[in-house]
């Protein structure tokens, strides 16, 4: 039975159902035990399973991800919680040359689900804000998981404990408490590298992933009232890449947005340009628009913050120059 | 240049068992509950040790660039391998290792063979790495040794993930995690250890101090006297011992890997030692002091150790003789098989980069 459920909510369910499920998985990370994590996402979980399998660490992220690498290896599904996604700046070494590289090198799967709330728009500055997914895209062997909806949240996340590889699980924290949908009771799965057309439309693709897939809803209520009609691919994973669904939303509309809360500069749109220039070149009727935030640190101040992020006038604009190819 | 004081040589000073030093000084009697055939196994794996790596350092020097037979340089344990082969010997089967550079000796002795080793220096499509990685960054799942990073310092907090594991399914197997004096001024090494603390967990952290990161002198890397000081501030025992005395290192090795083992958590132990050549052997190590090469030739775990066990009425002249020949032969015979195995090819290279 479906029934609304909060983004945060969803994702606690496929934490219990996967506990539930195999007694090897377990949650750890800084606060995450009694207090539920700084966004109360694990809150309740110690009660059912204990302290064993929901541990509070110290403020260490390098030796919370070595330890999930040491504990994968040791036949472990371990599903670490780093506080806040730009963290894991502070644990690189053991994400991208250890747990990245295990499988390739030592031939090991290492079964790791690294949860990390990502993204802004709360004023809450530079080290809580940043969207990192595209230095982790650039890294083989890892997983990039970025949900939507609080229906994909919940499928996306049980999809990723149960995958054999490290998978970097960007939560965004601004829909939390922000967004309910319609979510199962029981145990799904969305499958990793499997895109959704969030929205149907034959004029321009708005491929998008994240928070951001919020906006294009509203921006493409806007360009309807000009008879515009945009389709939303959200990506749902950015790593493995559904190009599938992009290219035959893109052979549909021949023109395509690609939108993200991360800067423009080197984001994962430009991916997503450059492919559809190399792979579908003679669909194009325009140029490919990237939209992505500023080249700056991330502001605290509201009106910088704003100033800072795309917004849904910049998606609307660029929807309208694209049609008069 | 300064005067060379007992720091520049890097001298070993006790701080535990005080009887243990005077014990190599005076070749006296071996204070262990180590068998007699505990001591032969010891000084096998040190023999052996010696040889592969003496072969490896050989291969390197010798071998045409153009058509190398091994792939990189060697990074060898040559003179410290008392360190590595007298704590490997307190482990038991289902105990794991995190190994680092200087740990041949352990993996040997944790199973790996010298053909698994010679694969992997020679990247082999049957090696450890399939060919892929080579000299000492691999790893072994079954044989429970990690797979190893250049990262120094990287691997202790993995280890933790092991011992982690262990405790959390009620099993009472031991880690022991390797790591060198360069390594112990990564943030990784700190973290490891006051978390291992926290959750007492059954990994016993071995400093390596070989008196070397690379070309960084001790003196240049801390301001403490011995790394194992670090221990009680993380709430941890520590102990410092003579690397180059094997039976020295399994003591020490061996109070901390039971002391782990019976539900007490981490200990420190550090084996000071001496890298007796450059880092690899692309390095010649022309950094170091002629005297403090002298002063620790003279404390060679090999030959000290063979004069204990004379000593002791342990073994003599010809069984070392003849182990050194038995394993030599053995090494050139491996040499001769494993260069003739194939390498890797390109093909489902890529299906590898992630588990299916």
């Amino acid at each position: 039975m479906n029934r609304p459920l909060y983004y945060a909510d969803a994702i606690k369910e496929a934490l219990a159902l996967e506990m539930r499920r195999d007694d090897n998985v377990y949650i750890f990370g800084e606060d995450i035990a009694q207090y539920g994590g700084v966004f109360g996402v694990t809150k309740g979980l110690v009660d059912e399973f204990g302290e064993k399998r929901v541990r509070n660490t110290p403020l260490s992220e390098i030796a919370i991800m070595g330890e999930a690498v040491g504990a994968a290896v040791a036949g472990l599904v371990p599903v670490p919680e780093i506080q806040f996604s730009d963290f894991l700046t502070t644990a690189m070494s053991p994400l991208v040359d250890l747990a990245a590289t295990y499988h390739y090198r030592i031939g090991t799967a290492l079964p790791i689900t690294i949860r990390a709330p990502s993204g802004g728009a709360m004023n809450i500055g530079n080290f809580h804000s940043k969207c990192l997914e595209s230095w982790f895209t650039h890294v083989p062997g890892l997983k990039v998981v970025v949900p939507a909806t609080a229906h994909d949240a919940k499928g996306l996340l049980i999809s990723a404990i149960r995958d054999k590889n490290p998978v970097l699980f960007f939560e965004q924290k601004k829909l939390y408490r922000e967004i309910k949908d319609d979510v199962p009771e029981g145990d799904y799965t969305v499958p990793l590298g499997k895109a959704n057309i969030d929205r149907e439309g034959k004029d321009i693709s708005i491929i998008t992933y994240g928070t951001p897939v919020h906006w294009a809803r509203q921006a493409r209520e806007e360009l309807k009232q000009k008879n515009i009609f945009a389709e939303i691919v959200d990506l749902r994973t950015l790593a493995p890449l559904d190009k599938d669904t992009i290219k035959e939303s893109f052979k549909k509309t021949n023109r395509a947005i690609v939108l993200h809360e991360a800067p423009k500069t080197s984001g994962f749109g430009a991916e997503i340009a450059a492919m559809l220039e190399e792979e579908c070149f003679h669909d194009l009727a325009a140029p490919i628009v990237r939209i992505g935030a500023k080249h700056m640190p991330v502001p605290t101040n509201p009106t910088l913050e704003q100033y800072y992020l795309p917004s849904i006038q910049d998606i609307t604009t660029a929807a309208e120059k694209l049609m008069e190819y | 240049m300064p005067m060379l004081d007992s720091q520049d040589l890097h001298g070993f000073k006790p701080s535990g068992d005080a009887q243990q030093p005077q014990e190599l000084a005076t070749h006296g009697l071996i204070h262990s509950l180590l068998t007699k055939q505990d001591l032969l196994n010891l000084y096998h794996y040190l023999v052996l040790t010696r040889t592969l790596e003496d072969k490896i350092h050989y291969i390197c020097s010798h071998q045409n660039p153009k058509n190398p037979l091994i792939i990189g340089k060697g990074y060898l344990s040559t003179g410290q391998e008392a360190v590595s082969i007298g704590a490997a010997y307190t482990l038991k089967e289902n105990d794991w290792v995190a190994q680092s550079h200087r740990d041949f000796g352990c993996l040997l002795m944790r199973g790996l063979t010298v053909d698994d080793l010679l694969m992997q220096y020679f990247s082999k499509v049957d090696g450890p790495t399939k060919g892929r990685d080579a000299n000492v960054h691999l790893g072994n799942t079954q044989k429970r040794i990690l797979g190893f990073i250049s990262h120094m310092g990287a691997m202790l907090p993995a280890a933790n993930g092991v011992a982690w594991a262990s405790k959390y399914k009620g099993e009472n197997n031991v880690t022991l995690a390797f790591f060198g004096d360069g390594a112990s001024s990564q943030g990784a090494v700190h973290e490891a250890m006051n978390y291992a603390a926290v959750f007492k967990l059954p990994v016993v952290f071995i400093c390596n101090n070989n008196g070397w990161a690379i070309s960084t002198p001790t003196h240049q890397q801390y301001a403490i006297q011995d790394i194992s000081a670090r221990a009680s501030a993380y709430g941890m025992p520590g102990s410092t011992c003579d690397g180059n005395n094997v039976v020295e290192v399994y003591n020490h090795l061996k109070k901390a890997v039971d002391h782990a083992r019976n539900g007490n958590g981490p200990s420190l132990v550090e084996c000071k030692t001496m890298r007796m050549a450059g880092h690899g052997t692309h390095d010649r190590a022309q950094y170091m002091p002629k005297d403090q090469i002298e002063y620790w030739k003279s404390r060679d775990p090999i030959s000290n150790f063979e004069q204990r066990l004379i000593n002791n009425g342990v073994a003599d002249d010809f069984l070392f003789k003849n182990k050194k020949e038995e394993l030599a032969q053995l090494v050139n015979e491996a040499v001769e098989r494993i260069s003739q195995m194939p390498g890797p090819t390109v093909d489902k290279q890529l299906d590898d980069v992630f588990a299916k």
